[in-house]
């Protein structure tokens, strides 16, 4: 077998000082929100793993999550395709084709068995016998059980594979179908978004590999780290919220002034995501930032909740924040509150969610 | 993969004139890679290994002209740009065109200026990723680029170019780190490629240029999507507006810190001053390098000399959808006829119709096409009497019967290619010096007459000559919106007409773009506050579009016929010719049934 190149390697071969390196990794512990005391964790894995191969299947879809996965800013896309994980079937951006790029998948499934990642981009449909995603000649339904199969772990990426997405929106015309409710005998991580924040999916990608380990999960199977908290919780609108200053129609003196959207139908009272903290693009902007409310994105079913423009009490919105609640708390549902008194009784909530650990650690939590 | 000679074979001519031959050996190519989507190929060829028979079909369809059915026509746009992830923003941008046609809603002219700069933010990075990312490994060979010499390859590119990355010791480098990377055994995206095919011609210097410059260009065109960012919110698939865009101006007063400022303005502007120089000193570069060392590769034209269409885009002022405001022109050329250019009207029941008696659908009359506003979409999934394999195991479709989920759309009953180079020729015949110099330039730079536009290469080379054009718009119209604020005019939405209650009972409207990879069109009806129908026509449903009841082929079809294969077991000529196209098959599949229809069910264990 010939030699495995290690991330450590790769980076003092490019001329990266040990010194920077273990800076790196202190990063990286941050970035994740671990202590200090990890970095020294993630400096032995660099060093000493070769690379884990990850086939990247793509079923119905829009392609979106692979674009933003290409946006990560940290670590650079090039450095996790080139150094962290050898990603050997991707059909947006490898080189093979036709039966060659098949073989891969022959190839890594039976070489690394129970060692490689199964990343899925989209779902299967299952109407029309799975013929209406259908590669090589066959049901995409069939590829994902194959590769499924002696995966270590699957990594469901963005909303179409966690939940459905659009071409599950009703009525659902190709019965697209979310990933675990295919595949049932593996750990599956759910990273939900449309797509998810580039640095979301390689922070959660470099978690598994550093730490050998599938992240803490909720009880709907996202990673608490960056699913545990509502938009609305870390929103830097927030006090306007509070203050009770609204946006009351697009483009007024409200909206110059950065007041709050949730008027306009923001989804982010009932959305579980990192929006508000990590944001996009390199930290750059995120939706509320740049005046328009949050869509709900990474939330299960969130095209059938009425117009995004309807604000939540409009709804039976509220309703699903009590679901969202008693995830988290087993608390009371709180059902068609006034604005005033959704700020009351999120500050009340707040202040007991504090040591609120999100409880739900994933049956397979330990799993490697 | 190869499969057995067709029982029936036959010889045919397509009434748009292409010879077509199914008796030879079949090479099957499916998944077709490195395009957004999923899509399958076959092509027949002769005893020297000449594709003489090409077959292309879309192999998925979700169905969202369905979904949208009996939803606010203000949220069709976040719908719609879940077509596509790729282009994203750009189905966007169109529905909300749509919607606005249908309910008479003007947007400010500050709208009109940031969403022009959306739409060439993203013609840019598109294009920049579709060239090293998608389509670069059908020129470049990765593993001959470990034979260039360092010194050489810095010579080569400090010829050619004023970027700064390109010591010798840069370029040793990027070399040392691929030689480890291959040698580590773990190939990744590079393995099983057709690495040492004679197809290749670069010189290992240029390959080891141009590798130096994919991994430059995956850093960098995330940097050009922070604009979408900026004024959208995120990307990939910012949020857009029914009566202009979400994002206030405010840089002058309290709160400015919560709006689109100063430092945001400013952070644009620097943005948009590095994507012009990436774009001029790299990849412009890069383009001529390798086009000079591929001169004799002329395969591929296709239907891009003889029919093209385009709907034009980049409104220069708001609310005027007339040709002479669109920056990118709007028009048709027929019959190879430069000479005229013909009006396009996507209103006129008799221009715009799709076919689908090749596509897994149905219609009542198959012999006739259906205007976009009388649009049907029922599914009919069913191989043809010639086919071999199974339904679930496709070994060779039938090209005689249904084989593709991507309708056949036609303009006046013509195939069309649609697209750059479509844009281009449309430019170019009519005279316009910023299509043409450019291209004539090119051209005289590389010693070729115009007709090497018409292939594969001229396609490529189209795109690249777009994204600069794109690039230096994106200033024009920053500056304009400037200026606009400048003005004392900060107006980003118009809400007038925001409430449904103030709509029509009834309304019918049209919304175009041109999408990075071409002409697109979003057809709304809307009924008591809701979308009564939804119909898209998207650029990759022209492009690779099946056959039509004429029998006239699609432009990804006649662009693979004649062209010869080094190794007919490694379809690199293949996939350069449909790759030239940019294929988007999310987009072109996406349409799908309306309810009623049985459909059997897969069982899952």
């Amino acid at each position: 077998m010939p030699t495995t190149e290690t991330f450590y390697e790769v980076m003092r071969r490019q001329g990266i000082t040990r010194r920077s390196f273990i800076k790196f990794c202190s990063l990286t512990a941050t970035a994740l929100g671990l202590g200090p005391s990890f970095a020294g964790k993630i400096a032995h894995a660099m060093e000493t793993k070769p690379r884990t191969p990850v086939l990247w299947l793509h079923g119905l879809e829009c392609t979106c999550c692979s674009e933003s996965f290409i946006r990560s800013a940290h670590p650079l896309v090039s450095d996790v395709v080139l150094s962290m994980i050898s990603l050997d079937y991707d059909d947006l951006i490898m080189a093979s084709a036709g039966h060659q790029a098949e073989a891969i998948l022959e190839e890594i499934t039976h070489k690394y068995k129970g060692n490689y990642i199964l990343a899925v981009e989209g779902n299967p449909p299952l109407n029309q016998d799975g013929m209406s995603c259908i590669i090589g000649g066959r049901p995409f339904v069939e590829q994902l059980q194959e590769v499924a199969k002696d995966c270590k772990a699957i990594i469901a990426w963005g909303s179409c594979a966690s939940w459905g997405c659009v071409q599950a929106a009703r009525p659902n015309p190709t019965q697209a179908t979310p990933v675990d409710q295919v595949i049932r005998d593996k750990p599956i991580i759910k990273v939900p978004g449309c797509p998810p924040i580039a640095e979301v999916m390689t922070g959660v990608l470099t978690y598994m590999l550093t730490f050998e380990r599938v992240p803490k999960l909720d009880r709907q199977g996202r990673p608490v780290m960056f699913y545990g908290q509502r938009i609305h919780d870390k929103c830097y609108r927030r006090p306007h919220f509070d203050a009770g200053q609204f946006v009351e129609e697009w483009d007024d003196e409200a909206a110059r002034k950065g007041y709050c959207l949730y008027k306009m139908g923001c989804k982010g009272p009932t959305t579980y995501n990192a929006c508000s903290t990590v944001r996009w693009n390199d930290g750059v902007s995120f939706p509320i930032q740049s005046g328009h409310g949050c869509i709900g994105c990474s939330e299960d079913g969130f095209w059938d909740k009425g117009s995004f423009y309807q604000h939540v009490t409009d709804t039976h919105a509220f309703g699903v924040e009590a679901n969202a609640d008693k995830v988290g708390l087993g608390a009371v549902g709180v059902v068609g509150a006034a604005i005033g008194a959704h700020a009351a009784y999120s500050a009340i909530h707040r202040a007991k969610q504090q040591d609120n650990q999100p409880s739900d650690a994933s049956p397979a939590g330990d799993d490697r | 993969m190869t499969v057995t000679a067709n029982p029936t074979p036959h010889q045919t001519r397509s009434p748009n004139g292409f010879s077509l031959n199914n008796s030879g050996q079949r090479v099957v190519v499916d998944p077709v890679t490195r395009i957004e989507g999923h899509m399958r190929c076959e092509v027949n060829l002769d005893e020297n290994n000449v594709i003489r028979n090409a077959v292309s079909t879309g192999t998925m369809w979700r169905g969202l002209e369905v979904i949208l059915h009996g939803r606010d026509p203000r949220d069709a746009w976040a719908f719609t740009e879940r077509i596509c992830g790729v282009c994203t923003g750009t189905h966007a941008l169109t529905s909300v065109r749509a919607v606005e046609d249908a309910l008479g809603i003007p947007i400010p002219e500050n709208a009109n200026s940031i969403r022009n700069i959306m739409q060439l933010t993203l013609q840019a990075q598109d294009h920049l990723v579709h060239f090293y990312h998608l389509h670069a490994l059908d020129w470049v060979d990765v593993v001959a680029a470990l034979k260039a010499d360092p010194k050489a390859t810095a010579a080569l590119a400090q010829s050619i170019s004023n970027w700064p990355m390109s010591s010798p010791g840069y370029f040793r480098d990027v070399q040392s780190r691929i030689k480890r990377f291959v040698e580590s055994g773990q190939l990744g995206p590079f393995m099983n490629g057709y690495w040492g095919n004679p197809a290749y011609k670069l010189p290992p210097e240029a390959d080891l240029m141009a590798v130096a410059h994919y991994l430059e260009a995956l850093d960098f065109q995330k940097e050009i999507v922070k604009i979408h960012t900026i004024y959208g919110g995120k990307n990939p698939h910012p949020n857009w507006l029914v009566g202009g865009m979400p994002c206030a101006i405010n840089v002058d007063d309290v709160g400015a810190v919560g709006a689109v400022n100063m430092e945001r303005l400013n952070l644009v502007s620097s943005i948009i001053d590095r994507t012009i120089a990436f774009i001029d000193q790299v990849y412009i570069p890069d383009l001529l390098a390798i086009a000079s060392f591929y001169k004799d590769w002329t395969y591929g034209g296709g239907l891009s000399g003889q029919a093209v269409l385009s709907y034009g885009d980049i409104p220069d002022h708001a609310n005027d959808d007339s040709p002479e405001n669109l920056l990118l022109p709007r028009g048709a050329i027929v019959n190879g006829d430069l000479s005229k250019i013909h009006e396009v009207d996507l209103r006129d029941p008799d221009q715009i119709q799709e076919f689908v008696d090749h596509s897994w659908f149905r219609y009542d009359d198959e012999s006739k096409g259906l205007h976009p506003w009388d649009g049907v979409t029922v599914p009919h999934y069913a191989l043809g009497p010639n086919a071999q394999g199974s339904a679930t195991k496709i070994d060779a479709v039938d090209e005689g019967a249904k084989y593709s989920w991507i309708k056949a759309p036609r303009w006046r009953g013509h195939a069309m290619e649609v697209g750059p180079l479509a844009r281009y020729v449309i430019g170019y015949a009519q005279g316009n010096p910023e299509f043409k110099e450019p291209v004539d330039k090119v051209l005289t730079d590389l010693g070729l007459p115009l007709n090497a536009l018409f292939s594969t290469l001229g396609r490529t080379a189209a795109r690249g000559l777009e994204a600069s054009w794109a690039a230096h718009k994106m200033r024009y119209f920053q500056d304009k919106l400037m200026a606009n604020i400048k003005a004392g005019d900060t107006a980003t939405a118009n809400t007038d007409d925001w409430e449904p209650r103030r709509w029509p009972k009834r309304a019918k409207g049209v919304g175009t773009t041109e999408a990075p990879r071409g002409a697109l069109g979003h057809w709304v009806v809307i009924e008591k506050g809701k979308i009564a129908n939804y119909q898209a026509v998207v650029p990759t449903t022209w492009n690779g579009s099946p056959r039509d009841p004429q029998g006239n082929i699609g432009a990804f079809e006649a662009a693979l016929l004649n062209t010869p294969l080094a190794k007919p077991d490694e379809p690199l000529e293949i996939l350069r010719t449909l790759h030239s196209f940019d294929p988007c098959l999310a987009c072109a599949t996406h349409v799908m049934a309306p309810d009623g229809e049985e459909m059997t069910r897969v069982k899952v264990r």
